[in-house]
């Protein structure tokens, strides 16, 4: 079933054979920032991958597009799963949010945002949400020490 | 002293005048797991909600890039509190995958078995939980108890009775003691009795019913946009049961059943995790006959531990325990998104390896996390009153989703 998955994907997003791989049962593809919206609306409304699952991003801080945002979809018709996977950079770390898609989005680009600092255009609700008001720096990029502490009240002497 | 607030709600007052806006949580007695709901009220129906958590997040993903493979076992635990078992064999299972692993028959029939056994124990608390929170005592001590012997029974496995570091990359920490088995069958005797008396007492409760039928429902196709999985899912009519639709460990060996809800209201969602409690019963009693004999863990030396007499004994044995111990498992470079349905939902593990002992990136995907993104939609248009057994029927642990 996966290969008649992979072909569907394939010709339905109309991306090179090289952009595309499976991963311990994955389908695994690679696109620019620009293009994620436009592959995930596709992969939502045409070719049944309902669930988003998961947002998250990979910090790789000696490469030039500093982090890899990664997504989960999963078609609950199909029981497949897709790992769209994008780069941007430090300067920029900016991709369309997928609000308009999934309601799920709203809280997993929260976090990533918390996490990761990404910037998730066209979702206004970037507040803190695992981090409180006031936290600064992005815990998961592998510049930020582990043993750094903000406290929000100050530790008794 | 002024604190500062942690938080910065999303509204500090509701769409007309007569709107007043009300703070619950995070240390409310039936917010357990520190959750935090700021609701703007018109009289006793709740307008606009603003979810707030975080208050239990504690590093766990960052802590684990300073852990070797093995040694974060103990973390992992402590993700799903109720079941910590499911988390262990999840992880694993994603790091077996990465390193191209296939566990032992044995091991794979018994980390089912403990899967269903856990699921029981998650489902205990959470029905005892949210029926306590409208009154029902009776029904929580009934349920706690049969929960409490899972917990002593699963002690006297692991040797802890919440958090229990039992799963190993590649097997299981150590076999069933004599007798287990046995015991096992005593307790699941008493299951039935006393879910049997809870059936009776509740499921055609007027006062139940009308606490729960209709109360936060929810659509498929918006609980499906809004990311729920497992038995919220479930409960809205839609068989989603990664057990079967991607069947892992020995599920496919298994025959049971997918219980699904009607309306994905909070008797619904009562109601499916009653029947899922029924199903796991079943599939631990096959597992019981099926149970195949042989070792637990596979024989590869990247990740098992050697014999301690080796150890004592040999060159070899002792520097392999060392470099186990010191440097870790050293797991190929790659990447996998691996998932089980764990009792809330799909729990998913994302992980990079670079090559080495500790993990690059750990993330994991929690479903009582990407729940709690979606509990506006189950708590905006109903009263006041019913916030508590909503939040109730979506059983967050706060472990999970604060990570």
């Amino acid at each position: 079933m996966e290969p008649t998955l992979f072909e569907r994907v394939q010709q339905g997003l109309g991306l090179p054979a090289a952009a595309m791989s499976l991963s311990h049962g994955v389908l695994a593809i690679e696109v620019g920032a620009a293009d994620v919206l436009p592959i995930a609306t596709r992969l939502a409304t045409e070719m049944t991958f309902d669930l988003l699952l998961d947002v998250t991003a990979v910090d790789w801080p000696d490469r030039p597009a500093r982090f890899d945002v990664v997504y989960h979809f999963y078609s609950t018709a199909h029981a497949a799963r897709v790992r769209v996977k994008t780069r941007v950079a430090e300067a920029s770390p900016v991709v369309d949010s997928l609000i308009s898609l999934y309601g799920s989005a709203h809280f997993m680009e929260r976090e990533c945002h918390d996490m990761y600092g990404i910037v998730f255009r066209g979702n206004p609700d970037l507040r803190p949400l695992l981090l409180y008001e006031g936290f600064v720096g992005h815990p998961l990029r592998k510049d930020y020490p582990k043993e750094r502490e903000q406290p929000l009240v100050p530790y008794r002497k | 002293m002024n604190l500062p607030n942690p938080v910065r709600a999303a509204f500090d007052r509701g769409e007309s005048e007569d709107d007043v806006v009300v703070n619950i949580g995070p240390s409310h007695p039936a917010t357990h797991g520190t959750i935090q709901v700021i609701a703007a009220l018109n009289g006793e129906k709740v307008r606009r909600v603003d979810v707030h958590c975080g208050y239990l997040h504690r590093g766990f993903e960052k802590e684990c890039e300073s852990h070797t493979w093995a040694n974060l076992m103990p973390y992992v635990d402590r993700l799903n509190y109720c079941s910590g078992l499911v988390n262990d064999f999840a992880y694993c299972e994603a790091v077996e995958k990465l390193m191209g692993i296939e566990i032992t028959p044995r091991c794979r029939y018994l980390r089912t078995l403990l899967s269903e056994y856990s699921r029981i124990a998650d489902h205990l608390t959470c029905i005892a939980a949210s029926l306590m929170e409208i009154g029902a005592m009776t029904a929580f001590l009934y349920l706690v108890m049969i929960r409490d012997y899972i917990y002593e029974h699963l002690a006297d496995l692991t040797g802890a009775r919440v958090t229990y570091t039992y799963g190993r990359i590649g097997g299981l920490a150590h076999d069933l003691p004599d007798g287990w088995l046995s015991r096992l069958d005593q307790i699941l005797g008493q299951y039935e009795v006393f879910v049997g008396r809870i059936h009776g007492l509740m499921d055609r409760n007027r006062i139940f019913i009308d606490r729960t039928r209709n109360v936060g429902a929810l659509s498929t196709a918006e609980a499906i946009n809004w990311g729920f999985t497992g038995p919220i899912l479930r409960s809205t009519g839609a068989p989603r049961d990664l057990r079967k639709d991607m069947p892992y460990l020995a599920y496919a060996d298994l025959d049971f059943e997918v219980p699904v809800g009607i309306n994905g209201d909070n008797y619904d969602r009562y109601y499916v995790r009653m029947c899922e409690m029924d199903e796991s019963v079943h599939m631990i009693r096959q597992l019981v006959d099926m149970l195949p004999a042989g070792p637990i863990n596979v024989d590869d030396r990247r990740c098992v531990l050697p014999e301690k007499r080796l150890v004592y004994t040999e060159i070899e044995s002792l520097i392999n325990h060392f470099k186990l111990i010191m440097e870790g498992p050293q797991v190929p470079a790659g990447e996998v998104y691996s998932a089980q349905e764990a009792p809330n939902g799909e729990l998913g593990f994302y992980i990079v390896s670079t090559g080495g002992g500790q993990p690059y990136k750990l993330h994991v995907r929690a479903p009582s996390f990407v729940h709690m993104g979606g509990l506006r939609r189950l708590l905006e248009g109903y009263q006041l009153a019913d916030i508590i057994p909503t939040f109730g029927s979506v059983n967050m642990i706060g472990g999970e989703c604060d990570r």
